[in-house]
């Protein structure tokens, strides 16, 4: 028996094992450093099984031994790989973070409880991405789901409730809305793995069935990524959620989404159907346009820092399907990078923002004045990751507005480019505001004396924070994995 | 003709979906939001279950002289589907409790009125 | 006639606002899919729709409004958008079904690959006559593992929401220890019908759990009977006297220990030899692990489903005290 063998289904199996476990220890602390050590058992694996992906192209996996289409596989290439580096490295960072942050926002005696769930969590995401089937998709996703509806309920605002609420209903109707999809899907050709459907498909292509599959696919999977119009369960949900949750989900859960996404256009239906025959193209491009251009613009007037910032995350999704959306080689470059480079830029502003919570007990912009020189780590983390949000060189959102921008010019939409930039002027306001008031305003009249937040949770924050600027300057990794991924979505040479 | 008595089931399955869709979005009382998607939910699992049956087949437990049976595919994903309904249903009902407890209502327009003096 | 009977309802649904009425309905519309599912062929899905369906749901939503208000205040707002999109999508999915193959056609794609394997290959690869087990348990073995850790995830997001802190508890439990419970324990008939009816549940959860191989059945429906004994021995004796049979910490390390076990045949495969989940290992002949491994993920599986149940029962009512 060799780990290296089962490395796809350990992947998944060890968070999903260890939640049981975790709910078993009764101790939040022991729960905390259990949770910490599963996540960085989980992020090994995910790094070996990139290497595995970078050797062999593609890694299989036969669930029971039963061979595909009458089992399930898992099914790893490229993108899958890339994404499952994202969301356990996310993870890693973030637990070390969690240990303080959750033992004050959340009440003793849930602590386990809580760690329990985002095990969970995690396990419902890793299992979304490593799948090669439809339906197991389903489930998986419907995991980090019920998990994600429950961590955002503990926030401490009564809010987190009714954001929660609304959250399991759209997400309901969108998990339902792909099911009907897969459903249809299965209907035309008999099978339910991914490869299997993506052979059978072109044969059945031209029927209503299938372009009506097609169209509940997409709704239900932009539910889910919050793509506008169907993102308004995301800034109440973000907002209200406990810092770690947030820190958490908006550099993971939507990431996912947006791989789904890819998987069932790009791998399913293929881009020659998508693009050509349900002109899935331009409906992507204006919606990112709008994502990026209301979100931004809503953003600038909120005075809660993490609503900001939710709806910031909002126009990202919009660049990530900006790229998408113009199906060549580059564009989908630009897309998947923007999915590894928000994931830092998000999770270190959110973890920032966490840590002035922890301090401060608020996320009010009027209550952050002066604070650039109380808690100097914090706010310079904050500074620097909003500079790379609006895509200042040397930053990670320098090269993916830098790839988009070459994209649309590639494919002959300059105009495009030219609302790209426009994206990082609003997004230098709102940032702007932020810095304007950390720093050339003086304290509160009544301000208690804050100090620095505790070195537990600026290390986190800094690890990505540096990420930010290491994989800004040295782009190879990222680059080079998007690059690979876009071509093998495409079906073209890199 | 033909296609109307092919199709029956599945528009009548739809028409059902329609009907808990609509309670969903349209109704502001959060308790008969979750049982219209419940009725959703399982209008989608008949919609299912109608595509795997097979005319003159049986229920897929095989035994002596039977010879068509129905397909068990569909029938295992349904199952799952049923348990993660009802997972969702509690979870979903669990927090309509806690929002009742804080903030008095259940009622959308009610908590939405509470919340708007920000 | 029985999807008209359903339509019936789930108008009814959409009109009325009398809620306890409206989930009443949904009970009935709940056992009236279970009966279509029967005509359907699909006697498994026909259980476990009616148990957790018009079971675990219908009871749920009545704890709730039991906890909440009766009646559902008239709408504010217009109608006419919701009209709308529920409209554009009902055409959207009638215009896809034009193309489908027609309700029972045996030539449909989905008869034609895949699914015949199940049919004729089961018996020599698993041996077991319900096919729907087979394939549950075993060939898509690893969605099962999913759906109970969807329970388990909901089994502990509701003992988060709903969970009150050990010393809150304890003073209620102070409180009413002279109440005791629900009004019907006084009643000498019911606790002497019940004395003899829940151990026949309990006994006809166990043949379900166990004779799911050969029939309709399974861990699933196994579990939420046994539940079902559980819940209705509360309403009888008395929620402090069920508590003293299956404590809240007791169900809680029973169904983290059902995913345990079932996560853990898994892992098992993987010691003697072949992948996660592959059952032919597990004894000498391939046939024989497969009957074993089916045999304890299904044990796995009623233990998590039966203890999430009744914790969430527990929970529920919990509050109502």
């Amino acid at each position: 028996m060799q780990i290296g063998q089962h490395l796809p289904v350990l992947q998944v199996v060890i968070p999903l094992l260890s939640a049981p476990l975790c709910l078993l220890l009764r101790n939040g602390r022991h729960a905390w450093m259990f949770s910490l050590t599963v996540s960085w058992l989980v992020l090994a694996c995910a790094i070996w099984l990139l290497l595995q992906v970078l050797a062999h192209d593609t890694v299989s996996y036969a669930l029971g031994s039963w061979p595909a289409p009458w089992g399930i596989e898992y099914h790893l290439d490229h993108i899958s790989a890339f994404v499952l580096l994202i969301v356990s490295g996310i993870s890693a960072v973030v637990l070390p973070f969690a240990g303080k942050s959750v033992a004050r926002e959340i009440p003793a005696d849930r602590v386990s409880l809580f760690y329990t769930l985002y095990l969970l969590c995690l396990t419902g995401l890793l299992g979304i991405v490593i799948t090669g089937d439809a339906f197991n998709l389903f489930v998986f996703l419907e995991i980090s789901a019920l998990s994600s509806y429950a961590l955002i309920s503990q926030g401490r605002d009564r809010r987190a409730l009714t954001a929660s609420y609304h959250y399991l209903i759209l997400g309901t109707i969108g998990a339902t809305f792909i099911l009907i999809g897969v459903g249809l899907l299965y209907m035309m050709t008999g099978t339910l793995n991914m490869q299997d459907l993506a052979a059978r498909l072109p044969a059945v292509a031209d029927t209503r069935t299938v372009r009506t599959a097609f169209a509940f696919l997409i709704v239900g999977i932009s539910l889910k990524l919050a793509l506008f119009p169907l993102h308004l369960w995301l800034p109440n949900a973000y907002t209200y959620a406990p810092s770690v949750v947030t820190a958490f989900l908006a550099a993971t859960a939507t990431k996912v989404g947006v791989y789904v996404l890819l998987r069932f256009v790009f791998t399913i239906f293929g881009a020659a159907f998508a693009f050509q025959d349900m002109s899935l193209g331009p409906i992507l491009l204006v919606l990112a346009l709008l994502a990026i251009f209301s979100a931004s613009t809503v953003a600038i007037f909120q005075d809660n820092l993490k609503r900001m910032l939710a709806y910031s995350s909002v126009a990202q999704i919009g660049y990530m399907v900006l790229g998408i959306s113009f199906a060549s080689l580059t564009g989908l470059t630009a897309g998947i990078l923007h999915l590894f480079n928000h994931a830092l830029m998000k999770g270190a502003l959110f973890l920032a923002l966490g840590a002035v919570f922890y301090q401060l007990g608020t996320v009010q912009l009027t209550q952050l004045r002066g604070l650039g020189r109380r808690m100097p780590w914090t706010m310079a983390a904050i500074v620097i990751a909003g500079l790379s949000l609006i895509g200042v060189p040397f930053t990670v959102g320098f090269i993916s507005k830098w790839y988009l921008v070459l994209a649309s010019l590639e494919s002959g939409w300059w105009p495009v480019a030219v609302l790209v930039l426009l994206g990082s002027l609003l997004a230098m306001v709102y940032i702007g505001r932020l810095v304007e008031t950390a720093y050339f305003h003086a304290p509160p009249k009544d301000d208690p004396g804050v100090r620095e937040a505790p070195l537990s949770l600026l290390l986190p924050i800094w690890t990505l924070v540096l990420a930010n600027l290491y994989f800004g300057i040295d782009t190879s990794l990222t680059v080079g994995v998007a690059r690979q991924a876009a071509a093998l979505l495409l079906g073209v040479s890199p | 003709m033909d296609t109307v008595l092919g199709l029956y089931n599945y528009w009548i399955a739809i028409f059902l979906m329609m009907t808990g869709f609509y309670v969903v979005i349209a109704h502001g009382n959060l308790v008969k939001k979750i049982v219209g998607l419940n009725i959703f939910q399982v209008s989608v699992f008949i919609l299912y279950i109608s595509m795997g049956k097979v005319q003159g087949g049986s229920a897929p437990i095989l035994a002596a002289g039977v010879s068509s049976y129905s397909n068990p595919l569909p029938h295992v994903l349904i199952l799952t589907a049923i348990v993660v309904g009802v997972a969702t249903t509690a979870l979903g009902l669990a927090l309509v409790v806690r929002i009742n407890d804080a903030y008095g209502t259940v009622e959308e327009d009610d908590i939405h009125s509470q919340d708007e003096p920000e | 006639m029985l999807l008209s009977f359903l339509a019936i309802t789930a108008i009814a649904v959409v009109r009325l606002r009398d809620l306890f009425a409206v989930v009443m309905l949904f009970g009935i519309f709940s056992l009236l899919s279970a009966a279509i599912f029967v005509t359907l062929d699909a006697v498994d899905v026909a259980f476990t729709e009616a148990a957790v369906g018009a079971g675990i749901s219908t009871v749920l939503m009545l704890g709730t409004l039991a906890l909440t208000a009766r009646t559902e205040s008239p709408p504010r707002h217009g109608t006419l958008i919701p009209l709308l999109v529920v409209c554009i999508t009902g055409s959207a999915l009638v215009y896809g079904t034009l193309d489908m193959p027609r309700f029972g056609d045996p030539q449909a794609p989905i008869h034609q690959h895949v699914a015949p394997r199940y049919l004729h290959d089961s018996p020599a690869e698993i041996g077991l006559p319900n096919v729907v087990t087979s394939v549950l348990a075993s060939y898509r073995g690893y969605d099962t593992l999913g759906e109970v850790t969807v329970i388990f995830t909901a089994g502990v997001g509701v003992l988060m929401l709903l969970g009150a802190s050990r010393r809150r508890s304890a003073r209620r439990n102070d409180d009413n220890k002279d109440k005791g419970g629900s009004a019907v324990n006084q009643d000498l008939v019911f606790r002497v019908v019940a004395k003899v009816l829940i151990p026949f549940v309990l006994l006809f959860a166990l043949y379900v759990q166990f004779h799911g191989d050969f029939g309709p059945g399974g861990g699933f429906q196994a579990g939420v009977i046994f539940a079902a004994a559980f819940i209705l021995y509360a309403l009888i004796f008395g929620f402090d006297a069920a508590r003293a049979v299956a404590s809240p910490g007791v169900l809680r390390i029973l169904s983290a220990l059902g995913v345990l076990l079932f996560a853990g045949v898994g892992l098992a495969g993987i010691f003697a030899g072949g992948n996660f989940l592959d059952y032919g290992v597990l004894a000498s002949h391939p046939v024989a692990g497969q009957h074993l491994g089916i045999l304890l993920i299904e044990l796995g599986v009623g233990a998590t489903v039966a203890a999430v149940m009744i914790m969430i029962f527990y929970l529920f009512t919990g509050r109502m005290r």
